[in-house]
């Protein structure tokens, strides 16, 4: 959807550091997500990958450094975030679900116009669901709830795209159709963040990778950042967990 | 003319029939979306609490100034608005969960009720803060519930969207820079207000029976949320108006005759609803071909 070429916006982490209960779970990590890039976040359970995208998407806050983005206000970033986190049987049509999309242009009480619902059902056949605007979403399977979602974020129209793990329990199709989707939104020039598993998918489609196992281990062109001895650098990061750790020397 | 006189004729000739009929019409209208989005929240039971925590500052102020609908109003407003705060800041900035901060704060409150109510009222007293009179709604408190009815709906249309989102996902919510604890606070606020309002006709404990009773049975009918608050509506009309005519023909005390009433509402939609009613199991309806 889009209205063409988007704005894109570049995002800084300045050596942030977030963490839970004083635990870091992104730990003093610095970079750039260029404005217009299509960057994978790679790494082990546990690694800190949904919580940088949670400190990118506003939802966390950083206890030290800075995010700094640039080039869209915080209303042009799109988040979608893990399915599980979300009540699969609520009370909702898939139509009236995905036209929160249209938040930033509605806000709480802003009409949703004719070629808003028209604009809305265009993506819904877009994701592969032409005809479900009034599916209760209790009657979506994983597959369609997350096609779903994707439509939501067509209509959010945003110059920054967070995506954690959008294809988990996503059968082949389906992700290749929704792959399509991010594929286009790079070419329209926004930035697209993503959070994912599976390698091979990531040096096929994915020019950046910023590889994360609580410290950044690589960022840099897929290829790269996937290579083998930085895999292993960050297999075994929380292998002695300590409840009592030494307090962060490290200087800033 | 059996049915008229059953019926109607109660409210025909009886002005404080016609009042009590209108108080506990705008309390369901007022509190019956409320309670969808209690339900909705998994906060049927903190709104117990907080019909709970209202009663410290009813009984204070029925303490302090007697029997003034202003003052009982205002205090139990007071102590409902402090206890949802409370519970609400405790929940934000500890790693305690809404359920227990929920009882924390209004099992003090609740306890400071008794305790005043007991030092220096009379059981009568209590009797009445407690289960409330709706055949006594004076014009002035009429009044009063139909305002608050009337502020609650329009707040709640207002905040419809925002508070539907903050449901559903609430993340989303504040990373497309809405506010959701502010409008977690504004739901839990307008709560309250109907908890106070409904407190007047049918005491602190049996006020939430007409918010959520109504809600909870319009869920077993309802697959969406315009149509379990509608179905609620229906549902709190209907039970104020049979609790009222059998409280009237038989004698019995109002508050508790239109809880039951909701109530019984609520068994036979556990038992028959559309949308998951018990019976559901056992007559299995033939299944479509696609």
């Amino acid at each position: 959807m889009g209205d063409g070429i988007a704005m894109s916006a570049a995002v800084t982490l300045d050596n942030v550091t977030i963490s839970y209960n004083r635990h870091p779970a992104v730990h003093h990590v610095s970079g750039t997500f260029e404005a217009g890039s299509l960057t994978a976040v790679a790494g082990p359970n546990g690694a800190g990958k949904s919580t940088l995208l949670k400190g990118i998407a506003g939802i966390l806050s950083p206890d030290e450094g800075h995010i700094s983005i640039k080039g869209a206000t915080r209303k042009r970033i799109a988040y979608l975030p893990q399915a599980a986190e979300l009540q699969r049987d609520f009370p909702m049509t898939v139509l009236h679900m995905i036209v929160t999309g249209y938040w930033q242009k509605t806000g709480g009480t802003g009409a949703i116009t004719a070629a808003m619902r028209e604009q809305a059902s265009e993506a819904l056949a877009a994701v592969g669901l032409r005809g479900f605007e009034k599916r209760p979403l209790s009657g979506l399977s994983a597959g369609q709830f997350q096609r779903a979602l994707f439509a939501r974020l067509l209509l959010q129209d945003a110059a920054l795209m967070l995506l954690d793990e959008p294809f988990a329990a996503i059968d082949a199709d389906t992700t290749a159709q929704l792959m399509d989707i991010i594929l286009r939104w790079h070419q329209e020039n926004r930035t697209v963040i993503c959070v994912l598993h599976d390698f091979e998918q990531i040096k096929k489609y994915f020019p950046q990778c910023l590889l994360l196992a609580r410290e950044c281990i690589a960022w840099d062109s897929s290829a790269k950042a996937l290579q083998p001895e930085h895999l292993l650098g960050a297999r075994f990061f929380h292998d002695n967990w300590n409840a009592a750790p030494n307090l962060c020397e490290r200087a800033v | 003319m059996m049915l008229y006189e059953y019926a109607l004729q109660p409210f025909v000739d009886y002005g404080f029939m016609r009042r009590a009929l209108a108080a506990c019409a705008a309390l369901a209208v007022g509190g019956a979306p409320l309670g969808v989005f209690l339900v909705l929240r998994r906060m049927a039971l903190a709104g117990d609490a907080m019909s709970h925590a209202i009663l410290p500052g009813v009984s204070l102020a029925f303490l302090c100034f007697g029997l003034s609908l202003e003052a009982m109003t205002l205090g139990g407003l007071l102590a409902g608005l402090a206890v949802a705060f409370a519970a609400g800041a405790v929940t934000r900035l500890t790693p305690l969960k809404e359920d227990a901060s929920f009882t924390g704060t209004y099992l003090l409150s609740l306890a400071a009720g008794v305790l005043i109510i007991s030092v220096h009222g009379s059981s009568i007293d209590l009797m009445h803060v407690l289960f409330g009179n709706v055949l006594a709604v004076g014009r002035e408190s009429l009044l009063l519930v139909t305002s608050i009815a009337t502020v609650s709906l329009l707040t709640l249309a207002a905040m419809y969207r925002s508070l539907i989102v903050e449901c559903f996902d609430p993340g989303y919510l504040r990373a497309a820079g809405g506010n959701g604890a502010a409008m977690h606070q504004l739901f839990l606020g307008l709560v309250v207000l109907n908890l106070v309002a409904a407190f007047q006709a049918l005491g602190t404990l049996m006020a939430l029976g007409i918010m959520v009773l109504p809600a909870i049975a319009s869920r077993l009918w309802s697959r969406d949320i315009d149509g379990a608050i509608a179905l609620s509506i229906f549902f709190g009309l209907c039970s104020a108006t049979i609790g009222l005519l059998l409280s009237y023909h038989y004698g019995l005390p109002s508050g508790p005759a239109i809880v039951l009433v909701a109530g019984l509402l609520y068994v036979i939609s556990v038992l028959f609803g559309r949308q998951g009613g018990i019976a559901g199991r056992f007559f299995r309806e033939r299944h479509y071909a696609a």
